[in-house]
């Protein structure tokens, strides 16, 4: 599903990714952890595209394609979305509006047609039930005036009706109390089936408890210096990362 | 020769081909002109047009339109099509065959000016004139002294039309030409209609429109204008709309401009009674080098009275956009509120925007607030839905729309959204509104 190889990046001509090498292959859940300033959201700025990231040398493959090649909607439309750690308000644009307009997009970009209007608002609803999300956010614009724990949401939400092949996850549990963080893992797992990829990158393991990666591994400073299953998030939870940072300097 | 001589000049022209008009509309034509020749064209200097520099029409040719033929092919391809009571204007002039006034309901009428003139002579003279004079401005002034067509429209109290009223003003690509198109509405008490007036231009016109519209709205009289200006890129288009309101009357007015390569827009609405209240919705899209100036001015001269006014701007290219907005409370005109916003969106580093909210309060229990703000579109939302798979161009399109959701919003005419939406932001995955279009009740 993805393929990163030797990837090094650079922002403002400071090299960050040093190398980083991943496989992930359809229907695994990897969870990249780390410490601050290892690498993890400049990773996940280069997956979606982000302007200002230079990659200086490596490949990535997604789904057989040089995902270094598409412009950020070609992403999006292959199959990779990205939950972001800071949701932007978007004033004016309804969330029904988005959800519609990013649907047919991708549907588009298949060949397909639009989604007629019944199967959509049936789509759309049981969605934002599972979601725990009132219906009124629809009308709403999208992220404006949202809680924390509402944004987040909302990013789910629009990974459940646009199913992606890889959900890519940026510190979507950061700012959640316990309840908003079980909704989006619950969200998270209703999207795992065999085909789906999903990374999840995190700073802290507890989002792992809800969420049980088949994959662990540890970004440090550049590179994943260490990988492993469930049990290594358990590890660095009671350990920290400093015997990885150790363990990787000698 | 100077420039109010080329233009006067055609009066002579023209007066001489006019025929069965009542003397007062003479006498007046006559003070129109000699207005006209007294102030001449507009200058920077004057703080009117301070940032409106008008010298590309005085320096103009613009013939008088000929005739009114157009092709339903070509009228097709610009009008709104929708269920109307319509009037259309070719250049200026009736065209009575596309035209389509149907079957109005007793005690409504929507007559042409030049008809109006002689049937119902006395009281389109009583008002005609009584809110936009000759002193209003120097095209107040040359409108009156060209003024022929246009369109009258009456409602008698407590009557109310379903559908709306539509002017479509059509400007033909060939030679330049003029019009001074006016536009009178007369709402008896508590009667309500809604009118729509359509500017558009073809691709290639280059005329100039000057148009003046009076509104009088009696006791408790609703009214919603909406004004589509769509000329084309090489025309010019000045216009002003006076409002004057009774007691209860409510005022919408949704002053949407595309088009045009110089734009001038007056708005002076009267609050004269109690409870009367007014909206007004704006939007003015720019591109290339399209200057479109807006000048609105709400006169609460009565206590009680409410306004509530939303502009927005988006200029790209190296547009130059103008927003004057007054409110002004006279004294001890008690309990007012008046509103006033106006946001610009800039879309490129060489687009312009000058805005002027100007606040006079004579009165000391009132609630006033005004604001204006200027800025650019947020990246991180275009990557954002980018990030959803939805194209750049696209993107932008969107946020420059829904930078005027409010007036969008407001404008619950399809026809007229989708005209605004087109121009904004190109084509759209899906119609900008979806409200209704999902029933979320549980």
């Amino acid at each position: 599903m993805l393929e990163i190889k030797n990837l090094h990046a650079t922002v403002e001509g400071n090299e960050i990714l040093k190398g980083v090498n991943l496989t992930i292959n359809p229907g695994e859940v990897h969870a990249i952890m780390g410490p601050n300033g290892a690498g993890k959201s400049t990773l996940s700025a280069v997956l979606a595209g982000r302007d200002g990231y230079e990659v200086s040398e490596g490949t990535i493959t997604f789904d057989g394609k040089d995902l270094l090649e598409l412009e950020v909607e070609e992403r999006a439309q292959a199959g990779l979305l990205m939950g972001f750690q800071y949701p932007v308000e978007i004033p004016g644009v309804k969330n029904i509006y988005l959800l519609k307009a990013a649907l047919n997009a991708q549907r588009e970009a298949r060949g397909e047609g639009d989604i007629p209007a019944p199967e959509f608002m049936k789509l759309v609803k049981e969605q934002i039930a599972f979601m725990k999300m009132d219906p009124s956010f629809l009308q709403r614009a999208v992220n404006e005036g949202f809680s924390g724990g509402e944004k987040k949401r909302n990013e789910i939400l629009q990974m459940l009706i646009l199913q992606p092949k890889l959900a890519l996850l940026d510190e979507i549990d950061s700012g959640l109390d316990i309840d908003a963080m079980k909704v989006v893992a619950e969200g998270i797992n209703s999207l795992r089936n065999s085909q789906r990829s999903i990374l999840l990158v995190t700073h802290y393991q507890r989002l792992l408890d809800y969420i049980t990666p088949d994959h662990v591994h540890v970004l440090v400073d550049g590179r994943i210096v260490k990988s492993g299953d469930k049990s290594l998030a358990h590890e660095l939870e009671a350990r920290g990362y400093e015997w990885i940072l150790e363990e990787s300097a000698a | 020769m100077s420039a109010p001589d080329t233009f006067l000049n055609r009066l002579t022209e023209y007066v001489s081909s006019a025929v069965d008009e009542p003397s007062w509309i003479a006498a007046r034509r006559q003070a129109g002109a000699a207005r006209f020749e007294a102030l001449g064209f507009p200058t920077r200097r004057h703080e009117a047009w301070k940032y409106t520099d008008v010298s590309r029409i005085a320096n103009g040719e613009f013939a008088l339109p000929k005739d009114a033929e157009l092709s339903a092919e070509r009228f097709d391809a610009l009008r709104l099509n929708f269920d109307a009571h319509r009037l259309v204007f070719v250049d200026g002039l009736l065209s009575e065959t596309l035209s389509d006034i149907g079957a109005l309901p007793d005690g409504i009428s929507v007559e042409p000016l030049s008809k109006a003139l002689i049937d119902n002579h006395e009281a389109v003279g009583g008002q005609l004139g009584r809110l936009a004079n000759v002193d209003f401005s120097p095209f107040a002034a040359l409108n009156t002294a060209f003024a022929h067509e246009g369109a009258v429209i009456r409602l008698d109290a407590g009557k109310v039309i379903e559908k709306p009223i539509y002017l479509l003003f059509f400007s033909r690509s060939g030679s330049p030409v003029m019009s001074h198109p006016r536009v009178l509405i007369s709402a008896g008490a508590n009667s309500e209609a809604m009118v729509v007036e359509h500017y558009v231009g073809e691709q290639d016109a280059a005329n100039f429109t000057n148009v003046i519209s009076e509104v009088f709205l009696d006791r408790g009289a609703n009214l919603t204008h909406y004004k589509l200006q769509e000329a084309a890129q090489s025309e010019f288009h000045v216009s002003s709309l006076h409002v004057d309101q009774s007691r209860e009357s409510n005022f919408a007015s949704h002053n949407l401009n595309l088009g045009g390569a110089l734009v001038r827009n007056d708005l002076v609405c009267d609050l004269n009674g109690e409870n009367a209240e007014t909206a007004l919705w704006g939007l003015f899209f720019g591109q290339e080098r399209q200057h479109v100036d807006n000048h609105t001015q709400v006169n609460h001269n009565s206590p009680r009275t409410f306004s509530n006014e939303n502009y927005k701007g988006i200029l790209g290219g190296r547009a130059r956009g103008v927003f004057n907005g007054r409110v002004y409370i006279k004294r001890d005109a008690q309990q007012v509120r008046g509103y006033q916003s106006n946001a610009n969106l800039l879309l490129s580093d060489r687009a312009e925007i000058d805005t002027k909210p100007e606040l006079e309060i004579y009165a000391d229990d009132v609630q006033c607030s005004h604001g204006a703000t200027t800025g650019q579109l947020d990246e991180n939302a275009v990557f954002a839905l980018r990030a959803r798979g939805i194209d750049e161009q696209t993107a932008r399109g969107l946020l420059t729309l829904a930078f005027a959701n409010e007036v969008m919003e407001a404008t619950r005419l399809p026809e007229v959204a989708e005209r605004v939406e087109r121009a904004v932001a190109g084509k759209l995955p899906e119609r900008f509104n979806l409200e209704g279009l999902v029933e979320v009740s549980e």
